[in-house]
């Protein structure tokens, strides 16, 4: 199933115009605060009406400001997953896990609900109070309120903004799981490009109302002329792996697109794909496979793209097989090695580079 | 108790409990709804609405109770059409005495649950209404649960406030034994003739009683639901 978005809408000197489609898999919003990517989202569960536009999920129409259609919010089969939980303070966490299932006509079958109460990691709090869980498990269950509802389409603005690290690393891997092991299309608002490398399939930025550009998360992440709207530091590509194993010393080997790569221990087990998420700051690039280094992984690929601005540095895009790399180097460096388009070229990075947060699977 | 209390005190007592009783639950709905829209609507004539509500809060109990006889006597404009197409005869009935002491109530009721839903989180009724909720599953299912201990508390005010209404009541339906005597009428009887004292101040022990039973009833009972609901109620 697939979200079309089409709409503009104005609050006093904002405006706001968005127009973008979200295939199915994870489409994550990114754009700073106060872009509109919750104005978006709220037009799409109908909880703001914008002055024009249309909006259908599937064939659905939701809204067509053109024929005066306007579904109300319960009626569209949207899961909204707020920032702050939203848990009803005076239901269990079972009374509110069923609360969207009692009014959805399509009721899931009990397997059904058990298999994501399981896949949430939430099946011992079902008799407690909202106010006496930690955010974490709010979070998950408020995840497990909208899934259950059987929506057509999951919203989610920034479930893990109110949450810690610790609370963060702990619900990824369940959003990971959502995506790979439900059709779900999700619609993801978030500010944090971490998040975005780790999660998304399909990448919309938003940028003072408008939208940026739209693509596939590979494409859009090792784009070198928008890393600077996700902030140089932050900028960065997804390489996939699979796992192939670790070693008696605690490292890991992958393969990826532009041979092995290690790793401290990674913890899936042989044969799981992976993304990794490799900071543009992190690759270094040589003219020819480097010898009497200490980095251990030398992927082979060849220059796609040199992107030069007005201040020092330089961002390079490699293809690296069919997939991407980003390294962020100086323009001195860039000029030095001659780097053009099409050059073959070894990106060096060091094992230790990749934090294990950077590591999403699917 | 039988032989403590004369057969015209008991009327009196009996009558006040079902007034009391009567104004209460039936103005109860129409409390929930005026809080509701004091609370959540916009709408023009929103300040005359709260006017109004207020209103028997604010004026001496013999006006409103004037107004309500001009209202509601046999030949008042409700009074009439109440009469004719209905059989409804408020005026000097101990139906009349029950409109009294609800209108009289009426502000308090509304003003403990306009509070309550004020202190409801809008966004949890938005979140509801994304799960499948229509507006008035919204209501029925979030609202009034999270409102719930408001709406006793209004309600025990009320039926308070309606067994020691005097001012209105005797004005408009005056002070029938049996009839309209309802507690505080038959304490002011009683006072009025010479050797009532004794009577009167059973009353006046009876109405302490009551009135302090229900204060710990309310406590009681809001403790009970704030429990049962959880969170912030």
């Amino acid at each position: 199933m697939t979200l079309r978005v089409e709409l503009s809408h104005r609050f006093g000197a904002f405006e706001l115009a968005a127009r973008f489609e979200a295939p199915p898999g994870l489409t994550a919003l990114f754009g700073r605060s106060g872009s509109g990517k919750t104005t978006i989202v709220n037009a799409v569960a109908g909880l703001l009406r914008p002055e024009a536009g249309r909006i259908e999920i599937g064939g659905r129409v939701l809204f067509d400001a053109a024929a005066g259609t306007c579904v109300p919010p319960h009626l569209r089969r949207v899961g909204y997953v707020f920032q702050e939980a939203r848990l009803f303070p005076h239901l269990t966490v079972q009374g509110n896990l069923g609360y969207g299932a009692w009014f959805a006509r399509r009721r899931p079958p009990r397997a059904e609900a058990a298999r994501i109460v399981e896949l949430l990691g939430i099946g011992h709090l079902l008799a407690r109070r909202p106010d006496t869980l930690s955010g974490g498990e709010r979070s998950r269950v408020a995840l497990g309120r909208a899934i259950l509802a059987r929506p057509d389409i999951l919203l989610m603005d920034e479930p893990l903004a109110a949450l810690d690290e610790a609370r963060k690393a702990e619900i990824l891997p369940y959003l990971e799981r959502l995506r790979d092991e439900t059709r779900l299309p999700i619609l993801y608002v978030s500010h944090s490009v971490a998040e975005v490398a780790r999660l998304a399939t399909t990448v919309v930025m938003v940028e003072g109302g408008a939208i940026l550009c739209a693509g596939p998360a590979g494409e859009i992440l090792s784009d070198p002329t928008l890393a600077p709207a996700f902030g140089v530091r932050e900028a960065g590509a997804i390489l996939r792996a699979r796992v192939s194993g670790t070693e008696a010393d605690g490292l890991s080997l992958l393969d990826s697109a532009g041979g092995p790569v290690w790793l401290p221990r990674v913890a899936a087990p042989a044969g799981t794909e992976l993304r990794l998420r490799i900071l543009a700051q992190d690759v270094l690039i040589a003219l020819a496979p480097p010898a009497g280094i200490s980095a251990l992984n030398i992927l082979a690929g060849r220059v796609e793209e040199v992107r030069t601005g007005e201040g020092p540095g330089a961002m390079v895009r490699l293809s690296i097989g069919e997939e991407h790399l980003l390294a962020r180097l100086t323009r001195r460096s860039a000029k030095a090695l001659g780097l053009v388009p099409g050059l073959r070229v070894w990106a060096v990075v060091k094992a230790v580079a990749v934090a294990p947060v950077s590591i999403g699977e699917g | 108790m039988d032989g403590w209390l004369t057969p015209e005190e008991w009327q009196a007592l009996a009558l006040s409990l079902r007034v009391a009783t009567v104004a209460t639950l039936a103005s109860l709905p129409f409390g929930i709804l005026a809080a509701y829209a004091l609370a959540r609507w916009r709408f023009p004539g929103r300040q005359i609405l709260n006017g109004l509500v207020h209103l028997p809060l604010i004026l001496p109990p013999v006006v409103t109770g004037y107004l309500l006889l001009l209202a509601f006597g046999r030949k008042g404009a409700v009074g009439q059409i109440l009469d004719e197409w209905f059989g409804i005869v408020l005026a000097f009935r101990w139906t009349g005495a029950a409109l009294a002491a609800a209108v009289m109530a009426f502000p308090l009721m509304v003003r403990a649950i306009r509070l309550a839903i004020e202190a409801v989180d809008p966004r949890l009724e938005e979140a509801a209404g994304t799960l499948g909720a229509s507006r008035a599953w919204v209501f029925a299912t979030v609202t009034l649960p999270l409102i719930l201990p408001g709406i006793v508390a209004g309600a025990i005010l009320a039926f308070a406030k309606a067994m020691g209404e005097f001012g209105a009541t005797i004005t408009f339906v005056s002070n029938i034994p049996g009839q309209t005597q309802t507690l505080p009428s038959a304490i002011y009887a009683f006072l009025q003739v010479p050797g009532g004292e004794g009577a009167a101040m059973r009353l006046v022990l009876i109405a302490v009683a009551v009135a302090m039973g229900a204060l710990i009833a309310s406590e009681w009972v809001g403790r009970a639901v704030a429990r049962r609901i959880g969170g912030r109620a």
